[in-house]
Order: C-alpha cells, then structure tokens, then sequence
C-alpha cells in the first residue's frame, strides 16, 4: 500500500490563496466562469425554462401551442402513467441494489487484494466504457436468448421458476421480461457503482484493518465496524450514480423488454419523439426530475454525507 | 472449505468481472460470425468477411467518423470551458460560488433524459434546425461538469506552495502557470478531457432526442437493432475494445515509469 510507504503528503490548507490585488485582478475569476457558465445557462437552465412553459401549453401541432396554464397535464400524466413511474423506480431500485451487491467484493478486491493486477483490473472495468453501450446490450440478447445455455442453466437449477413466482420472468424466457432489463440496467451502470467504491476503499489506512485484528476482531467484525463505515462515501455515491441514470433509462428497457416492461423513459421518449405530444412528454420528464431530486436529497441528508460534492 | 472462505471476496469480485466482461466476449466471438438472416443474434459459421471489410454497410463508417468528430470538438470545448471553471472554483473566493457549484452539479444528478427533452423543447421553440450543431452544444452541455469534476479534485490536492516557490523565484504569472500550475493539473485535464471523449462518444439518449436526421454511430447501432445488425457492428465493437484497453494500459505505463523516475 502506498499510504505506509509514502511520506505524509503536504495538506493544501483549506482557504485558497487570498488575491488582494487590483480591481482588474478581482474580476479574474468572473472571467475564467464567464463562457462555461454562459454555455450552462443558455443550454442548461433556459432550456428547463422552456420546458417548464412547454408542459403547461394546450395545442396540437398542426394548430400550434399556446400557453394556457394548462396544470391538469401534471395531473392527467401522473393518473396515466403511475404504473411507469413505479416500475422505473422499482427496476433502477432493484439494479443500484444489485449493482452495490456485486459491485462490491470487486472494488474491495482490487483496493486490496489485487497486488501488481490492480492496474489490469481497473483497465478491465473501464475499457467497456469505450466499447458503445449499445453494442454490449445487444450482446444481452444473444447471452439470453430463449433455449440459449444461460436460460437452459436458471432453467435446470430451478431458479427460473423462483423468479417466476416472483413475476421478474415468464415460463422459460428470460428476454423481454423483468429480469432481462434489471439485468442490462445492472451490467450498464456497474462502472459507476465500482469507481466510486474503489477510490473510498483505496483511501482507507490499512493499518486500521492490523489494529482490528489486534484487537481481535474478527474479518467480519473489522468489515462491518471499519471497512464499510469508511466505504460510506463510495457507496452513496456509486449509488447515486447509478440510481438517477437507471431511473431514467429507456434502452434496456427498448432493447431487452417488452411492452410490459416500459419505463418512464420510454413513454418520455415516445411522448417527445413519437407522437409528439410535447405538453404532456414536458410534464412527464418534469415528474420525473421532481422525483429524482426529491429521493436524492432524503437519500443524501440521511446518508449525512452532504458535504460529498 | 477453509481455502474456499478465506477467497470469497477474490471468488465474488473475479465472478462481477466475468459478468462485465461476458458481453464484450460475445461481441468479439461474434464478429467471427457469418448469420444467415438480417439478425446477427444466433452463431452459425466461423467467417472472416466482417473483418476484410469493416466499412462494407452503408453508412456505417460515415456514422462513426462523424461522432468521432463531435466527440473530439466537443472534448476540447469542454475541456477548455471546464478546466477554467475549475481553476475559478478552487483558487478563488468570490460572490455566487455556491450558486455556480450547485449548477455544475446540476446536470450530473439529473437523469439524462430530461435533459434531452429539455434541450429538444429549446430547439423546438426556438426553430432551430437539429443536426450536427445541436449534437455539438448538447455534447458539451453535458461534458462540461464531468470536466469540472475531474479537474477540480486534482487542483484541490495541489500544495499552493509550488507556485508561491516559482513566484519567489521571480517566474512572472505566465510562467508559473504554464511552468508549473498546468503540468501539476495536467493528469485531472486528461482524465477529464479522455471522460468527455468517451461519454460524448458513446452518447445515445440526448443524441436521440436532438440529432434530427443526422446519424451518428450509436444511432447507426439503435437503428440497425431494429432493421438487422450486421456483423461489421461487432467488428468496430471489438476493436474499440482493444483499442481502448491498449491506450489505458499503455497510459498506466508510461505514469508509472515517470513515478519511478521522480523517486529515484
């Protein structure tokens, strides 16, 4: 590890150097903001502006749209489409929980116990980041084809009638039901739950883990009161980073779903792009951040590691 | 037993790195793959026509040059834009900090699609044609506060001392800056700049939303997912891999062999 072999590193204090110069030199940082927050504001904040007036327009597109302070479209949007909200919620739920699950032994493997292959490792988990996405997800479709050795293995190991009962599959498929598009959710946004975890582990003194075992605490003892507890700022990020662009999503759901398993993404989606209901598509997308922001705040102020960005 | 305990996180950990992984196998094996349909979903024969030809499909390498393309432009805006926000963030106090954090973090803890719908209602509204342009700004949009992010934790961890060292040796701001503030910051702006290529590149659901007509190469891939994939996909899809794990590991050399040589 390098924290016992490297010297202590020189801690940069907390307060920036103070610039008491000139007036010209005060305006610097203002200059150095000026054409990144310009480029956030018109393309950022002014388009949620337009979007927030777009969901309260009345119109069609052959007419033309009006605002009219139309609010009953949140209502009408909310009452119609619920059951799409939930299931988003329920299967980027069910993904960031598999994604912690699996996620972790492997970030705890490479901080730890990978040695000269930690730098391999880490190649590994990033290099699908530069493969398109959509090519891997497709590749779910031959993983899980029907009759394929994958279905044919959950099938002779009864899990498939587990999952069954639990309505994630049907019968002896495995594609375009809910466990196919957890499972593309899960394998898409595991890097952001893995790099998150590994850097708050790699960070942690090793030497805690010596003390704990002078202490005679057993490894799952040392995990549970030291390791995890260190960890917490990896996992709330990670499952951040994974929540908020599952819940989202409409890919998985697209390529490896079916009609039953839409989420809200796709209704957006279709709403925007399809049938070109903007009102109504504007409403739905302001739900949803609405949503988002509102699980992430809680999840952050319980969590208590607010000062994390 | 004892062994199988004492190895179950390297058993876990080793078992999540197959489940990453299993898809890019599938993709590299099935380049191989001569189907017989439209669909290249089930193995039949071991061929190498895919590979011969990598931009036999139409349109399919025009798609990934154009988004290689917006991803370079737009990794060097927002590289550019990103890493003076940083700098601003990091080594100055000024009114409205807290405001500007906030706005950088914004569109990282939004899901993208409401980004692409907001942006798509922007254009919309305001007529503006969609197509390379619109890809562009969305692009740098979203890459912005990634760069800020990356950038922004190294500056944090840099001793100020340095440069209080160089200004004593009489370097004149120009100086210190590009002598020594930049090369320090230099691995947060790559490993900014190298996010924004890969997260502008493999960009699908803000492309979707505001690309228009113009195809970049994973619309190539949605689009193809409904009419038949051709092999040629998986050929590109392979090499990336490839290429992409040679250009870390070869950038994790040549780190490594510099950090030896400062120790020494």
């Amino acid at each position: 590890m390098t924290a016992t072999a490297a010297p202590p590193r020189a801690e940069a204090p907390a307060e920036p150097p103070v610039h008491k110069a000139s007036a010209r030199k005060r305006l610097v940082p203002y200059w150095l903001l000026l054409p990144g927050i310009l480029w956030l504001l018109v393309f950022f904040v002014l388009p949620m502006i337009y979007q927030a007036s777009t969901s309260v327009q009345t119109g069609s597109l052959e007419e033309g749209f009006e605002v009219t302070w139309h609010f009953q479209t949140y209502w009408d949007a909310l009452t119609e489409y619920y059951p799409q909200f939930l299931r988003s919620l329920l299967y980027a739920g069910t993904a960031t929980a598999l994604c912690l699950l699996l996620g972790y032994p492997l970030a705890y493997l490479i901080a730890f116990k990978a040695g000269r292959w930690r730098n391999l490792l880490l190649v590994l988990v990033i290099a699908p980041f530069f493969t398109s996405f959509l090519i891997r997800t497709l590749a779910w479709k031959t993983i899980l084809a029907d009759g394929g050795p994958v279905v044919e293995v959950l099938n002779t190991l009864h899990v498939l009638d587990v999952t069954s009962w639990l309505g994630m599959t049907e019968g002896e498929r495995v594609l375009a039901t809910p466990l196919a598009v957890v499972c593309g959710l899960t394998y898409n946004f595991l890097p952001f739950m893995i790099l998150p975890l590994y850097t708050s582990l790699e960070r942690i003194d090793t030497r805690l883990h010596e003390a704990a075992g002078d202490l005679y605490a057993r490894p799952s003892t040392t995990f549970r009161k030291v390791t995890f507890p260190l960890s917490m700022p990896g996992v709330v990020s990670g499952t951040l980073l994974t929540f908020i662009p599952a819940s989202g999503d409409y890919v998985n759901a697209e390529l490896l779903g079916s009609t039953d398993t839409r989420m809200i993404g796709n209704v957006i989606q279709s709403q925007y792009l399809r049938i070109l209901d903007y009102p109504t598509a504007a409403a739905l997308s302001f739900i949803l951040m609405a949503i988002v922001l509102i699980m992430v705040t809680v999840y952050i102020r319980r969590a208590g590691t607010e000062d994390l960005v | 037993m004892r062994w199988l305990r004492r190895n179950l996180v390297v058993i876990f950990g080793l078992g999540t790195l197959a489940y990453m992984i299993l898809p890019n196998v599938v993709v590299t094996v099935f380049s191989f793959n001569n189907p017989t349909g439209r669909f290249n979903y089930a193995w039949q024969e071991f061929s190498l026509d895919a590979w011969k030809d990598p931009c036999g499909v139409a349109d399919m390498c025009g798609s990934l040059s154009l988004s290689l393309q917006i991803a370079l432009w737009a990794t060097v805006v927002a590289t550019a834009l990103g890493t003076a926000i940083a700098f601003a963030l990091v080594r100055y106090r000024f009114r409205a900090r807290g405001a500007v954090n906030s706005l950088i973090f914004l569109p990282m803890a939004m899901p993208e699609i409401v980004m692409a719908a907001s942006l798509l209602a922007l254009f919309l509204n305001m007529g503006i044609q969609l197509g390379f342009w619109t890809i562009l700004i969305a692009h740098i949009m979203f890459c912005l506060s990634f760069v800020v992010a990356a950038v922004k934790a190294r500056v944090l961890s840099m001793d100020p001392r340095l440069e209080e060292a160089a200004r004593d040796l009489y370097a004149g701001p120009v100086q210190t800056f590009v002598r020594v503030t930049l090369p320090i910051a230099a691995p947060g702006i790559a490993a900014g700049a190298l996010l924004s290529f890969a997260l502008s590149f493999d960009d699908f659901i803000i492309t979707n939303f505001n690309s228009g007509n113009t195809v970049t190469f994973p619309m190539f891939v949605w689009g193809s997912a409904q009419r038949g994939t051709p092999v040629q996909i998986n050929v590109i899809g392979t090499a990336m891999f490839v290429i992409a794990v040679l250009v870390v590991l070869a950038g994790q050399m040549v780190g490594n062999r510099r950090k030896k040589t400062q120790h020494q």
